[in-house]
């Protein structure tokens, strides 16, 4: 999903710099329009879009789009701040980028609960982030509950994976 | 659907029935399409001995495009195997029997019958009725005794040939068992395929048995926990559409839906009052979940509960004066009772783990749910006050029981652990015995048992 609407805006911002008449992208993607508000010191020239889900991922790490939460737990630990507070940063930067948390519970639970849990972590997760100044306007928020694990096995370390909140860039 | 009651009264059946009796044709035999039931647990060493012969008919005709002999054997099969899943009883035929003539059907040779050991034998016609519709009627005698135990008739259109089969099957349950009839009722669950992390999950309908198997959404957007009206008219369920999680309901006639209220918050857990007029659904409002009641029209919700922390699920006491929900207000999952306008909020479990997904029988006497504790999932019992808790399942994870419309069985979905885990359809009867997989063509989560259909 992230990669279709990364595409869907690469092809956008495309199309407005070769304007209409452009037959074929450009093997090199074009500079991004001035005056948009985005941060332009993380374009290292890889062609990642500033402001992109990319962008994002390559500004807060590996693992740094998500924070992990304890059995049937939605508390924010010292951990998950420092992660929230780097994805701040990157908000902060790119203040017309809005996002979507997205509340994730592990396997160990029934369904319609889970989908509790997991409103209720992206919205930690989401509290955090406004307390840190960023416009929770920018925010959305939705649970997949138990419905969509990142890890597929069964085990401890699997669960551990799969109580997240994740923060998705969704555009402009 | 059509399916009339009709009167089998002697005139009746002595304007349908030849006056030579003819031999029934043995039909070839249908192979299944199904795949087979598993049967787990402890059935009855002395299950009743029920011979079913096919059906016979007072003369082979094609009825759009089915032929009464044929239709004769298939419904004796359904028959049986509705009997079979009660576990109550050990059904013989119609393969293996003889045919019976119609005129047995009225006159069975009870002595045949004894000497299979069959206490029971069941016979009945396929006729070619007016305007296209058939006539089927079936019996249920006691062998030793001589005596006629049930006597019923139906007119239906050939379409609804295995609603009529389901009738005769509730009939003979109700007779010889005392419970009411549950055979004659449709369950609605999300058939689910695809890898585990990126679940196609649809909503499906399918009668009892698992038979007129229909998928009703095409997978596109998760669907999750259906419920089905009371009047199978409607199925009120959880829809990701837009990336968002909302309440649907969905027109089962017109393939239409409508949101159960407008909200910009997440709504979730859906159940409708035992009248239909009514649903509860969850939401949650900054990470709070809380329960609220609607019309089925719409209209502005009413809150129900507003403790912090997550209030969710809920199902209506069949005479629609409580609601059965659960709680963490407590620290862990519990069960809750509550009047339907939210007051008188008490707990009901206890005794160690987490309980969830409390589901009211339609008798009033139980609630079942899902205990969670000592890396288990497990299906279980209580009444409505907390007591006389009885756990019917052992496995890794068995969730979110849903009662047949006599409260005798319970079905639920049982999932495997594991990178390859899969979720399928079960049922287990309320003593904890005769548990089976249902036969569904995908793996299959969230089942929801309606009503017997009138």
């Amino acid at each position: 999903m992230t990669i279709r609407k990364s595409t869907a805006m690469i092809a956008a911002i495309t199309m407005l710099a070769v304007g209409a008449c452009a037959k074929k992208a450009p093997d090199t993607l074009p500079p991004v329009p001035e005056g948009t508000g985005t941060d332009t010191g993380t374009d290292t020239g890889t062609g990642v879009i500033p402001g992109s889900q990319e962008d994002f991922l390559a500004s807060v790490g590996l693992e740094g789009d998500r924070i992990f939460f304890g059995f049937d737990q939605y508390n924010v630990d010292s951990e998950d701040m420092a992660t929230l507070q780097t994805q701040a940063q990157w908000l902060q930067r790119n203040p017309a980028v809005r996002v979507t948390l997205e509340g994730h519970a592990d396997e160990r639970g029934t369904r319609d609960y889970n989908i509790a849990l997991g409103e209720r972590r992206a919205n930690a997760a989401k509290n955090y982030l406004a307390s840190l100044g960023i416009d929770p306007s920018r925010i959305s928020v939705i649970s997949y509950g138990k419905e969509r694990p990142a890890e597929l096995g069964s085990t401890e370390e699997a669960y551990a994976k799969n109580r997240r909140a994740v923060t998705v860039v969704i555009g402009r | 659907m059509f399916l009339r009651p009709i009167s089998l009264s002697l005139a009746l059946l002595m304007t349908t029935a030849p006056v030579l009796a003819q031999t029934a044709p043995t039909p070839p035999a249908v192979t299944p399409t199904e795949p087979r039931e598993t049967i787990e647990g402890t059935l009855s060493q002395d299950r009743t001995v029920i011979a079913i012969p096919a059906l016979a008919t007072s003369s082979v005709q094609t009825v759009a495009g089915l032929r009464t002999d044929s239709l004769g054997r298939q419904i004796a099969e359904v028959i049986a195997a509705d009997l079979e899943r009660s576990g109550l009883y050990a059904p013989v035929g119609p393969s293996g029997v003889r045919a019976i003539t119609r005129a047995e059907v009225q006159a069975p040779r009870f002595a045949d019958w004894q000497a299979r050991n069959a206490e029971n034998v069941v016979h009945g016609f396929v006729d070619a009725g007016s305007n296209g519709s058939l006539i089927v009627g079936c019996y249920l005698y006691d062998t030793a005794l001589g005596s006629e135990l049930v006597r019923k008739g139906f007119e239906i259109q050939p379409g609804d040939w295995r609603r009529a089969a389901h009738k005769c099957a509730d009939a003979i349950y109700s007779r010889l068992s005392g419970e009411a009839p549950f055979f004659d009722s449709r369950v609605a669950y999300i058939a689910e395929s695809g890898p585990k992390g990126n679940r196609i999950k649809r909503l499906a309908i399918m009668d009892s048995d698992g038979g007129n198997h229909r998928f009703i959404t095409n997978g596109q957007a998760l669907a999750i926990s259906p419920r089905f009206s009371p009047d199978y008219k409607k199925i009120v369920y959880v829809s990701y559409l837009n990336n968002r999680v909302r309440v649907f309901i969905y027109d089962v006639a017109s393939g239409s839906q409508k949101l159960v209220t407008e909200s910009g918050n997440a709504t979730f857990a859906p159940r409708w009052s035992p009248d239909g007029t009514q649903i509860l659904y969850s939401m949650a409002v900054g990470g709070n979940t809380d329960i609220y009641r609607i019309s089925a029209n719409g209209g502005t919700p009413v809150r129900l509960t507003s403790t912090p922390g997550i209030d969710v699920g809920g199902s209506f006491s069949p005479d629609g004066r409580k609601i059965v929900f659960e709680s963490d207000r407590s620290g862990s999952q519990q069960v809750y009772t509550m009047n339907i306008d939210g007051s008188n909020q008490q707990r009901i479990s206890f005794g160690g783990g987490r309980a969830a997904t409390p589901e009211w029988s339609p008798r009033g006497d139980l609630i079942a749910f899902t205990r969670m504790g000592g890396g288990e999932f497990r299906i279980g019992v209580m009444t409505p006050s907390g007591g006389s808790v009885r756990m019917l399942t052992n496995s890794w994870q068995d969730e979110a029981p849903t009662w047949s419309p006599n409260g005798r069985v319970i079905q639920f979905f049982r999932t495997t652990p594991g990178r390859e885990g899969k979720s399928s359809l079960w049922q287990v009867d309320l003593t904890g015995v005769n548990l089976r997989r249902l036969p569904t063509p995908q793996d299959g989560s969230d089942p929801s048992w309606g009503p017997v259909l009138p």
